[in-house]
């Protein structure tokens, strides 16, 4: 029983976050229809910031001497990597995909593929291709309820992910930015035509999205220890059919997918065998693709003939 | 009479091949070899990819599982033939043309399955699907045991796999494919596949059997990957999971979009030129990923439609291409 | 018997009921016309008819057979060819082409034959071009048999439309909103062109239109729809004169 509970509470924190990078992808297909390839690599760009910035305010000394890295260092660190992670969703947009906004679907397909490639490759080339430890940003403190060992950088996972979803539901309902958001993924043109400045709410979904998967970037490599310029592919795609599984163009769809996914991944590893761990990401997909492809909250949009 | 003119026509074509296959190796070191073998196996992945991608507009991201398919079956079912054929040019002419010949079924079948149910869906969704199915037949390779999982397949000799490929082979199943190619191109059925990419629903009120052409599309692509993989496999001693990574289903993307998507010529033209750029940036392997990223970006936002669009050689010099009146609508 | 029947026939999208137990029957060598205000569901009934959408309720049986359930690939081979209300040519592919594709159900050959280019698949090309030159000479495309559809002038674009349907040899010829964009001369020949479809050709010939001019003077029978439903069925006199049909389009006079 305690195995089955441990195994659900590694599952859903790492489900968060992959919730976290399954929001980036959501938001930015509901809005153009593209599926941002790069975005994986983005929430890797993250977790390296993440590292550099712990890096330069003097994490290692701080280890070395067996101290903790303060609280309010943390924070800073988790807004330069989501600064940073911000900017480079928002350049990606402005060079490769704007220019092709209004190409033939396999245009920006192709395109984004393209980028996420670069990205890849240029990560290896500039961060080495070898896995780095990262740093404790997080000192780990386990707590144990009765056979079951949750760590506080999980519980850190849970209260960030949480925090930024939150954030993320205020600004997507209270704010204009979100407002135009959500107008955005129903009809571009008629958003256009009310007066939304496209350009620049497509520029905040971008921004948005990159900093929630910079935060997952940085969760991971506290989660996950290590971190290597690849990381982003798998757990790209990962995050991709969570959002595509909770309802590609959902939010609340990208949470559930990724908890889902994170859920099964965890079980599958624990109970069947860690093989099969990658795998099972994909049958699902498979499966959500062939039985609902408009996944658990999406909607049927008939194509008008 | 049209078949024994055809017969000799062959002949002469398969006598052709093989004497500019027997001047190379004596002419060439190994290393030029190896890239003239690549890029004639690169144009059978293209032109095979192409038929999917291009002509039928069924954008597949995930065909090296099919290569795959096709180099471990070849490989396999080989090294069960090679002893009831014995070790003559002609027994082992037999068993590596009936492995490959097999292989490619194994691979079509693959096809059909992938196929069947992907093909339900369009664009984005259809490439994402296409994937993850490669994906799992690469990850089935890695942890079948009997195959030899992580490590690879090496056959059951010391010395690894027999390496039956030659210069000759190679380029006698790349000419044939390209023939069936387009001789199914440039026919009725080709023209459905096209009316499949320019419209689908106008193609399906025009009783155009869409699902079956698409998947039979998609069936053929896939057992062309799998000549390309028994042809590869048999190129070392051994293949490895590794080798059909998604890398490889993006080295095929590259050959068909520099080409021209929709074009065969186009397809030739960039399986060659994947090969000979591969073996140009040997030296700077860590870069030839970022570069090919980098020509991907390039060549969609610059020119989208590759060297050739969806036009062949032949129609540059016949004015078979149909021309625009002046007036649109 | 009727050639055409549609008996109850609901489709619902979403919140939306497009089209609310809808029956009609049209006659062989009918020209049957379906009019009624913008988003009336005419189109859909097209849809439904042509197995783009399946119904949610009733039947729609043609030449004596239940077609509802059925894909439009087969319902187009069975002989219900239709055109679109905004073009749906393959633009890439040049005027000749577009009509050969809609040749597919009816070539000789199969895939093998294509491959091994045989006596059989020859044979199986001369005829398909021969009758695609025939129709493109009927609708007097000949001259632009090589050129791009999408270059094309709308009326001629649209005249392909129709050569492309008539490729099916087909029974019944859906033509939606064919007179769009059409001047009064231009109108007045696609009367001609209609009633030679159905008088030298057989065809019993369903459309949607909006223009009175064609309506009025080519249908024998005309069926009025409004938000899904059917408000009038008759000739073009009656329909003229009907009070619910002039309400549907000109409104109710405000109380």
């Amino acid at each position: 029983m305690s195995q089955l509970l441990q195994q659900i509470i590694n599952g859903l924190s790492l489900g968060s976050i992959y919730a976290l990078i399954a929001l980036g992808y959501t938001m930015v297909y509901g809005i153009l229809k593209l599926i941002n390839f790069a975005h994986g690599e983005v929430f890797m760009v993250g977790a390296y910031a993440g590292y550099y910035a712990a890096g330069t305010l003097g994490i290692n000394a701080l280890e070395a001497s067996g101290q903790a890295f303060p609280i309010h260092l943390a924070l800073l660190v988790l807004l330069v990597a989501m600064a940073v992670s911000a900017t480079l969703g928002v350049t990606i947009e402005f060079l490769a995909y704007r220019p092709v906004r209004n190409a033939p679907r396999l245009t920006p397909l192709i395109t984004a593929i393209g980028v996420s490639l670069f990205l890849q490759n240029a990560g290896m080339l500039l961060f080495s291709p070898n896995p780095r430890r990262y740093p404790a940003i997080l000192r780990e403190v386990r707590f144990e309820f009765g056979g079951v060992i949750v760590t506080n950088v999980k519980l850190a996972i849970f209260l960030v992910a949480l925090a930024l979803m939150a954030g993320l539901h205020l600004l997507v309902h209270k704010t204009w930015t979100g407002r135009a958001m959500r107008a955005l993924s129903f009809n571009i043109d008629a958003a256009k035509l009310m007066g939304i400045d496209t350009n620049r709410t497509i520029r905040a979904t971008f921004a948005i999205g990159s900093a929630l998967a910079a935060a997952g970037g940085i969760l991971f490599g506290l989660d996950q220890i290590m971190i290597n310029p690849l990381m982003g592919v798998l757990t790209g795609l990962k995050a991709f059919v969570a959002a595509v599984l909770g309802g590609i163009g959902s939010i609340p769809g990208a949470v559930v997918g990724g908890l889902l996914i994170g859920l099964a991944e965890q079980l599958t590893a624990g109970y069947l065998s860690p093989d099969y761990r990658d795998a099972i990401t994909f049958v699902i997909l498979i499966l959500i693709l062939l039985v609902k492809p408009e996944g658990i909250l999406g909607v049927v949009r008939p194509e008008k003939v | 009479m049209l078949w024994l003119k055809r017969c000799g026509f062959s002949v002469v074509v398969a006598a052709a091949i093989y004497g500019v296959g027997f001047g190379l190796e004596q002419l060439l070191t190994d290393y030029f070899l190896r890239i003239i073998l690549l890029a004639g196996i690169n144009v059978i992945l293209a032109v095979g990819l192409n038929l999917i991608n291009g002509t039928t507009g069924q954008f597949s991201i995930g065909h090296a599982g099919f290569m795959a398919v096709g180099a471990y079956a070849t490989a396999f079912i080989g090294v069960a033939l090679a002893p009831l054929f014995g070790d003559t040019a002609l027994g082992r002419s037999l068993t590596f043309n009936l492995a490959l010949v097999a292989g490619a079924l194994l691979a079509g079948l693959t096809g059909l399955l992938v196929g069947l149910p992907s093909l339900r869906l369009r664009g984005d969704y259809l490439a994402v699907v296409t994937l993850g199915f490669g994906e799992i037949i690469r990850i089935s390779f890695n942890n079948a045991q009997f195959l030899g999982a992580a490590t690879g397949y090496f056959g059951n000799s010391p010395a690894g796999l027999p390496v039956y490929t030659n210069f000759f082979w190679v380029y006698a199943w790349a000419a044939l494919i390209v023939l069936i190619v387009r001789n199914l191109t440039f026919s009725q059925t080709g023209r459905s596949l096209i009316a499949i990419r320019e419209d689908e629903i106008a193609a399906e009120a025009m009783a155009t059997p869409t699902t079956r052409l698409k998947v039979t599309a998609f069936a053929i692509s896939a057992a062309t990957a799998g000549i390309a993989g028994g042809l590869f496999a048999h190129m070392q001693a051994g293949i490895r999971p590794e080798d059909f990574r998604f890398e490889k289903s993006i080295d095929m993307i590259v050959m068909i979009i520099v080409g021209g998507l929709g074009s065969i010529t186009g397809a030739v033209l960039g399986g060659i030129f994947v090969a000979v750029s591969l073996e140009l940036m040997r030296d700077l392997q860590q870069y030839r990923l970022v570069l090919y990223a980098l020509l991907l970006i390039a060549i969609m936002l610059l020119r989208p439609q590759g060297l050739l669009g969806n036009r062949e050689l032949t129609a540059l010099w016949s004015r078979r291409r149909p021309r625009p009146t002046g007036e649109s609508a | 018997m009727s050639l055409l029947r549609l008996q109850g026939v609901d489709k619902v999208f979403g919140g939306l009921h497009a089209v609310r137990a809808m029956s009609l029957e049209v006659e062989p060598q009918a020209i049957f016309g379906l009019i009624g205000p913008n988003g009336a569901g005419k189109t859909t009934i097209f849809n439904v008819i042509t197995g783009v959408y399946a119904p949610d309720a009733g039947t729609i049986s043609f030449d004596g057979s239940e077609i509802d359930g059925l894909r439009p690939a087969q319902i187009a081979a069975r002989g219900v060819a239709r055109t679109f209300q905004n073009i749906r040519l393959f633009r890439a592919m040049s005027v000749e082409e577009n009509v050969l594709v809609a040749g597919h159900h009816q070539h000789k050959s199969s895939l093998f034959d294509a491959v091994l280019r045989n006596q059989r698949y020859a044979a199986g090309e001369r005829a398909l071009r021969a009758r695609a030159r025939e129709l493109l000479e009927l609708f007097g495309l000949q001259e632009l048999a090589k050129d791009l559809a999408g270059s094309l002038p709308y009326g001629s674009q649209r005249r392909l439309e129709i050569a492309r349907a008539l490729m099916l040899s087909p029974k019944l010829l859906l033509l939606d909103e064919p007179a769009a964009g059409m001047n009064s001369r231009e109108a007045r020949a696609l009367n001609e062109q209609i009633r030679f479809l159905r008088d030298n050709l057989g065809l019993t010939v369903v459309l949607v239109e909006h223009n009175m001019e064609v309506v009025m003077n080519v249908c024998d029978t005309i069926h009025v729809v409004d938000h899904g439903e059917t408000i009038a069925e008759g000739s073009p006199v009656e329909i003229k004169a009907h009070p619910k049909v002039i309400a549907a389009y000109l409104g109710q006079e405000s109380a």
